[in-house]
């Protein structure tokens, strides 16, 4: 029972950083594609309709971290507090960018929520990565559950890494997404950001993989079980699929394939966790695993019961609504009166 | 204390914007039931309107949202690891069952008024509306919860849960519920009372706005009356689980029978009874939390001094919402009678204009007399609100408390301000409609 929560756990972030990822990533590169206006509008458009949704499957990983395994939650949480407020603050301002941009015409209005949402894009982005890196890693916490550490040590080279990592895949996976939603040269600037990124995540990705095996004793459960290489595997066919659609211009198919690379990179480093949820740097018994740190069998009983009919329904009418407006951003988008 | 003065800052903040949220989205969904069912216009441009103020409220009710959630871990670590098993799948179970309800649909709703047919929209609407309160009900039992525990064992040094059923039906979570909505539905309604009295003091659209007017006092009459009623039912579910609570809110001192309410009283600080009090009303405690005017109510004195909740502070908010809740009802009342003639009613909606706040202040003062009433504990009779902090390093709260504090004072200026700015305008011209 623990290890199917330890899964959902680690498939309810996959789905968020699938999601949630593209639009962090459009936000980061706003100032640099957008040049006029009516780029802007078109980018805030493009994730218009499904940014709020996206950011629930955060709320959901961090709900079910607490519901199944509140001791995680709780020396997690509190032992990246600096971290964490840093990612809250910047949601909120992004949040309430997305929504109070266009109420306004004014120029510094506009220009000042600009900078809110890129700011608040970048810094989840980034420190999202940093933290599941030094969650690979391990981080200094005792037995009592007390992290030993201040904000710098977070910072460590395979952290930072990390971080980098995060914030090129998903700047790469929102220039899809803009590259499906945007029309004429937007759409053509979008695509070329892609194409510039692909190499830049390629080498980060391969950093990465070769920094985990010395920093991280995540291949540990890889090599008993060979079988399960398979989950980097397709992280890394996913990453040289999506630049071949991207050349031949199938932009769907090449997001699709960059879904498949933040999904499978994510449930590489859980699945190579395991049984772990937080190992401790400290010492291996101060780490906190999907046995000392779950739930009642009750509690966790009946959560299963709620996620197995609700995630479903939830993923069934998300689709409906991307499926709905799957199409470009055009220009009575705009002018439309409760748009942007 | 950090701690507990960010937490009240966020939940306060927060609260600021929900309310609204619960109520003024079942006041669109029937303006827009009305748009589909009569095909009549101007109920569609009503819900735009008003959907307009709905969606600057409502991104920062989300926002804020996120970060209380967060902030149980970050802030109070120890608590989460005792409650986890029981207060964290009621968060989740919000998220999976409500939020993503809400939040997806909001999207589709913005962007489809001219997309879908007025029976769809409307039914995006209600869809968000019952998802919104729905939401509402797993929070509030997720406090309930902590206000009277239930359906719990404890085990391995936790509560761990033994009957789900107990502690999603309990009765205290029930009433807990109904109380808030409705005092969240007089929210909604006195904004649009008071926006709509604004415009019609200045004769601007005059049906637009009376139309407006109607439905609102009608929504805030039939739930302030409700209030009352329900308050008062309230009032006894507390004297039997939190005696404590229910001697601060009325700072009674004496444990006795035919216990009597002071017409006026002020406690004083140092927690050593009463400075003033006059004009008794003998047995009116004791009738109204027991129904019975010879009860015994037990007083403050027989709680050890580290027992007692802030006598000062739950007593005066207790009393804030109670006469607010009194004075909505004379309003609405008022309202009804002359709801036919409101143009002439100069001075009834210049009251009306004034009035927008006082449902936003009896809401956060019924919230503190929940909050601050339940002190010293933080889940009632388990474990002192000091157990429950994390182990973190007191400058990053300090530094966090500060940069909360600014930050929300910020946003919820832009926020109202905002708000304020598209009321005044008024709705666009009927051709654009």
């Amino acid at each position: 029972m623990e290890t199917i929560w330890f899964l959902l756990w680690g498939l309810l972030w996959a789905i968020y950083f699938v999601l949630d990822g593209f639009d962090l990533g459009l936000g980061t590169l706003s100032p640099f594609l957008a040049r006029s206006e009516e780029d802007k509008k078109v980018l805030y458009h493009a994730m218009g309709p499904f940014w709020d949704g996206n950011e629930v499957w955060l709320i959901t990983a961090g709900g079910v971290t607490f519901a199944a395994f509140p001791k995680a939650y709780a020396v997690l949480f509190s032992a990246l507090y600096s971290p964490l407020m840093l990612i809250l603050f910047a949601l909120i301002i992004r949040g309430v960018a997305l929504e109070y941009r266009g109420k306004m015409e004014a120029k510094g209005w506009r220009e000042a929520w600009d900078l809110c949402l890129f700011l608040g894009s970048l810094v989840p982005a980034l420190l999202f990565g940093v933290a599941f890196a030094n969650i690979f890693r391990g981080i200094p916490i005792d037995a009592e559950g007390v992290y030993r550490g201040t904000l710098f040590t977070l910072l460590n080279p395979y952290g930072l890494l990390g971080g980098l990592l995060f914030l090129c895949l998903f700047c790469y996976h929102g220039a899809l997404w803009l590259g499906i939603k945007a029309t004429g040269e937007l759409k053509a600037r979008a695509q070329r950001y892609a194409r510039g990124l692909w190499p830049v995540l390629l080498v980060l990705a391969v950093l990465f993989l070769a920094a985990t095996w010395f920093s991280t004793k995540l291949y540990a459960n890889y090599l008993q079980n060979p079988i399960l290489f398979i989950i980097p595997l397709l992280a890394v066919l996913g990453l040289l699929a999506t630049r071949w659609f991207l050349q031949s211009g199938a932009m769907w198919k090449a997001w699709a394939c960059s879904a498949v690379v933040a999904a499978f990179a994510t449930l590489f480093g859980v699945v190579g966790l395991y049984p772990n949820l937080l190992p401790s740097s400290l010492s291996p018994a101060a780490s906190l695993t999907v046995t000392n740190a779950s739930s009642s069998p009750l509690t966790l009983k009946i959560m299963l019961g709620v996620a197995l009919v609700m995630v479903p329904i939830v993923l069934a009418y998300q689709i409906w609504v991307y499926y709905y407006f799957r199409h470009e951003v055009k220009p009575e988008d705009l002018a439309y009166d409760e748009g942007y | 204390m950090l701690s507990r003065l960010q937490f009240a800052a966020a939940t306060f903040f927060h609260f600021l914007f929900v309310p609204l949220t619960l109520g003024l989205s079942i006041l669109l969904a029937i303006m827009e039931t009305r748009w589909a069912a009569s095909g009549d216009q101007e109920y569609k441009r009503m819900a735009r309107f008003w959907g307009k103020i709905f969606l600057i409220n409502f991104a920062l009710g989300i926002v804020t949202g996120i970060t209380l959630e967060f902030q149980f871990g970050t802030n109070w670590a120890r608590y989460s690891a005792y409650v986890g098993d029981i207060f964290g799948s009621l968060l989740a179970i919000e998220a999976t069952l409500a939020f993503f309800l809400e939040s997806t649909f909001i999207g589709v709703w913005i962007f489809t008024w001219d997309r879908l047919s007025p029976k769809a929209h409307a039914f995006v609407m209600w869809l968000i509306a019952i998802a919104t309160n729905l939401s509402a009900y797993w929070i509030l039992s997720a406090n309930a919860w902590m206000q009277h525990p239930v359906g719990y064992v404890l085990r391995n040094g936790r509560a761990e849960l033994s009957d789900f059923l107990a502690v999603i039906t309990q009765r205290f979570a029930v009433i807990e519920f109904v109380h808030t909505v409705s005092g969240a539905y007089i929210v909604a309604g006195f904004l649009v009372m008071g926006v709509s009295a604004y415009h019609l003091l200045k004769k601007r659209e005059v049906e637009f706005f009376t139309r407006s007017f109607r439905l609102a006092l009608i929504f805030a009459l039939i739930f302030s009356l409700f209030e009352v009623v329900q308050g008062h039912l309230n009032g006894g579910e507390v004297a039997k689980a939190q005696p404590s609570k229910l001697a601060a809110m009325e700072a009674h001192w004496k444990t006795q029978k035919k216990a009597p309410i002071y017409l006026l009283a002020v406690p004083r600080l140092d927690g050593s009874g009463n400075l003033i009090e006059i004009l008794p009303i003998p047995g009116a405690l004791s009738l109204l939390a027991y129904h019975d005017f010879n009860a015994e109510v037990k007083g403050l004195n027989d709680f050890k001094p580290e027992d007692r909740p802030p006598v000062l502070i739950t007593f005066a908010a207790f009393k804030i919402m109670v006469g607010l809740g009194f004075l909505f009802v004379l309003l609405t009342v008022w309202g009804f009678f002359v709801r036919n003639r409101l143009l002439e009613s100069k001075r009834y909606l210049r009251f009306m204009l004034l009035a927008i706040p006082l449902p936003y202040i009896a809401s956060e003062a019924g919230w503190i007399v929940a909050e601050v009433g339940r002190q010293p504990w933080l889940v009632w009779g388990l474990m002192r609100t000091a157990q429950g902090v994390s182990p973190v390093d007191a400058h990053q709260v300090a530094v966090s408390l500060i940069a909360f504090v600014v930050f929300y004072g910020l946003l919820g200026i832009t926020a109202f301000w905002l708000m304020a700015r598209y009321a005044k305008r008024g709705p666009e011209p009927r051709a654009a409609a």
